[in-house]
């Protein structure tokens, strides 16, 4: 086996990243496989079913059956024993970053985290995303994961692939956490991942008076509106709008983004989307290196002229 | 309650970051370097705890050449006990693996309870340490704790998941956490506080005695990123900006 990607259980159905990374895995060549686990790991394998790979491994365990970090990690670490992958792909999200490092310290295997590129190297950014650091290894098994839309989920090549059952050993020694369960503290009704057009507030909107500009903005598109992380630790807008690593992962057709510096934790989750316009008072902004359409302005003044300009073209 | 804080001393945000003759990393020289942000939530978690159980000891312990021992100092003057400094001469060690070794080699025989780290450092951004710590030494580990709660002999976390979802988890100590950044308020030195962390301890650790030879992982060069992207840069007066935005929304993004 060339490569293991291990998939992430997203509440009973694939997490996007995972399929960002098979299809790195597909790009990188060689036999992929990939590995299911959990009460959910038949139904996440069934998800691949029309996917080019060599298989699916699922394993189930009463200790495994949802996630904690102590089973997982004793999990990956058999399964990359009893297969000997060369490389073991995974997409980098909040549960990578909880249990990945303890596979790498049990079998004493690099793992080289938050990948952006391929292209020179194993590429990832360093310095507050200032420089790219270009990482090497002179081991003969590596761990990688791949930043949020490094790959798209959309280039997955079709095929077929089996899924094969295998055991595991394990005590419940093992498994010293107590897990609760995962709650949310406001559910929204709003689904920003799947909406086409957004318009996205930062710290350039300055007031709490100045939030329902934005709203005004978003009502005459018909946008959804979304924040970034320090609007929303302000209590301006509910934390179920937020866009980043610690929020919601967008790729609408126009992200209309306001004020917003773009900070690296934020664009890992808005980088995927079509078109990108941000306005930003400062031309130095990081935001606008990403941006399709860079407006370097004040925001307060444009947001006002622009509702109404909208409206016109609107009523033609 | 004997609690670890992992800190890590980083370049600024708005320091200059020439990049150094051999392309591996940055030259030191030209920098002005700040304990890693994130770090700071863990030494406020670290003094909260202490402050609540009544009764322990913080330790903060670095890794780096000697410069590093101004954030250790920083930590002491915050209200930590002492300080450990793990040196190193030359370039810092980058291999996540080989620092992890060194910390636990330290570590071992001083029996925390609680090793906190920061989530992950500004520089390299590797976000492993804490964790591979925590399973070189036999502790539970938990990532991204909003919330902590200590009890007998565990603690309880609040773990941030993605997307709105947090989790509680109950980790039995000794136990190494990441904390996330903006869990509380990291307080400010007192006056007394700073003079007092000058006659507190700072056990040096010498390169050689926690350095280990195998190196995993290295960064072969690092460079500017190129953007690919065509970005259109509007400027001038707000009227006009207008009238292009709505252009752009019209005919080329087609959302009106």
């Amino acid at each position: 086996m060339d490569i293991l990607v291990v998939l992430e259980d997203n509440r009973g159905s694939l997490h996007r990243m995972s399929k960002e990374a098979i299809a790195g895995a597909q790009k990188m060549g060689g036999s992929v496989s990939a590995l299911a686990i959990g009460a959910n790991a038949d139904a996440l394998a069934g998800e691949l079913s029309g996917v080019d790979l060599t298989e699916v491994i699922t394993v189930n365990h009463d200790l495994v059956s949802s996630y904690n970090a102590d089973g997982y990690s004793e999990v990956v670490k058999q399964v990359i024993e009893s297969e000997s992958p060369k490389t073991i792909l995974i997409g980098h999200s909040y549960q990578t970053r909880d249990f990945m490092p303890r596979v790498s310290a049990k079998l004493d295997i690099p793992f080289i985290p938050d990948i952006i590129s391929l292209e020179d190297g194993f590429v990832k950014q360093v310095l507050n995303a200032k420089l790219n650091a270009s990482v090497s290894t002179s081991a003969d098994q590596v761990i990688l994961s791949f930043q949020s839309a490094t790959f798209s989920e959309e280039a997955m090549d079709t095929g077929s692939c089996l899924t094969r059952s295998i055991e595991v050993n394990l005590d419940s020694s093992i498994v010293r956490s107590e897990a609760e369960d995962p709650f949310q503290e406001d559910a929204g009704d709003v689904d920003l991942e799947s909406a086409e057009l957004i318009v996205s507030i930062g710290r350039g909107i300055e007031k709490e008076e100045n939030i329902s500009m934005a709203f005004d903005l978003a009502k005459v598109l018909g946008a959804e509106v979304s924040a970034s992380r320090p609007v929303v630790d302000s209590g301006w807008v509910e934390s179920f709008r937020q866009v980043g690593s610690s929020g919601q992962t967008v790729a609408p057709k126009l992200y209309f983004s306001l004020g917003i510096s773009g900070a690296i934790q934020h664009v890992v989750g808005m980088k995927g989307s079509k078109n990108i316009l941000a306005i930003n008072k400062d031309p130095d902004a990081p935001i606008f290196e990403i941006a399709d359409y860079a407006v370097v302005g004040d925001l307060l003044d444009i947001i006002p002229k622009l509702i109404e300009a909208l409206q016109t073209e609107k009523d033609l | 309650m004997k609690i670890a804080v992992l800190v890590k001393q980083v370049p600024g945000s708005e320091s200059a970051l020439p990049i150094s003759g051999d392309h591996t990393w940055i030259e030191e020289g030209q920098v002005s370097f700040v304990m890693n942000p994130p770090d700071n939530f863990a030494i406020e978690e670290a003094l909260l705890i202490k402050e609540r159980t009544g009764e322990g000891e913080v330790v903060i312990v670095s890794m780096g050449p000697t410069r590093v021992q101004k954030v250790i100092r920083e930590g002491l003057a915050k209200g930590a006990d002492r300080g450990i400094h793990l040196e190193e001469d030359g370039k810092i060690e980058t291999d996540p693996l080989s620092v992890a070794k060194s910390f636990s080699s330290v570590l071992k025989d001083e029996n925390f309870d609680l090793v906190l780290t920061g989530l992950q450092s500004d520089d390299t951004g590797m976000g492993q340490t804490g964790v591979l710590i925590g399973e070189m030494l036999g502790m539970s580990t938990g990532t991204l704790a909003m919330e902590t709660d200590v009890q007998d002999s565990a603690i309880r976390v609040k773990r941030e998941l993605e997307s709105g979802w947090f989790q509680w988890v109950k980790l039995p100590m000794p136990a190494s956490i990441s904390i996330q950044s903006g869990l509380n308020t990291p307080r400010y030195p007192s006056l007394r506080g700073i003079m007092g962390a000058k006659k507190k301890e700072i056990k040096v650790v010498p390169a050689s005695e926690h350095q280990t030879e195998a190196k995993s992982q290295s960064i072969e060069k690092v460079f500017v990123p190129h953007t690919s992207k065509q970005t259109e840069v509007i400027e001038g007066d707000a009227d006009s900006a207008v009238a292009r935005i709505v252009e752009i929304l019209k005919s080329e993004i087609k959302v009106l």
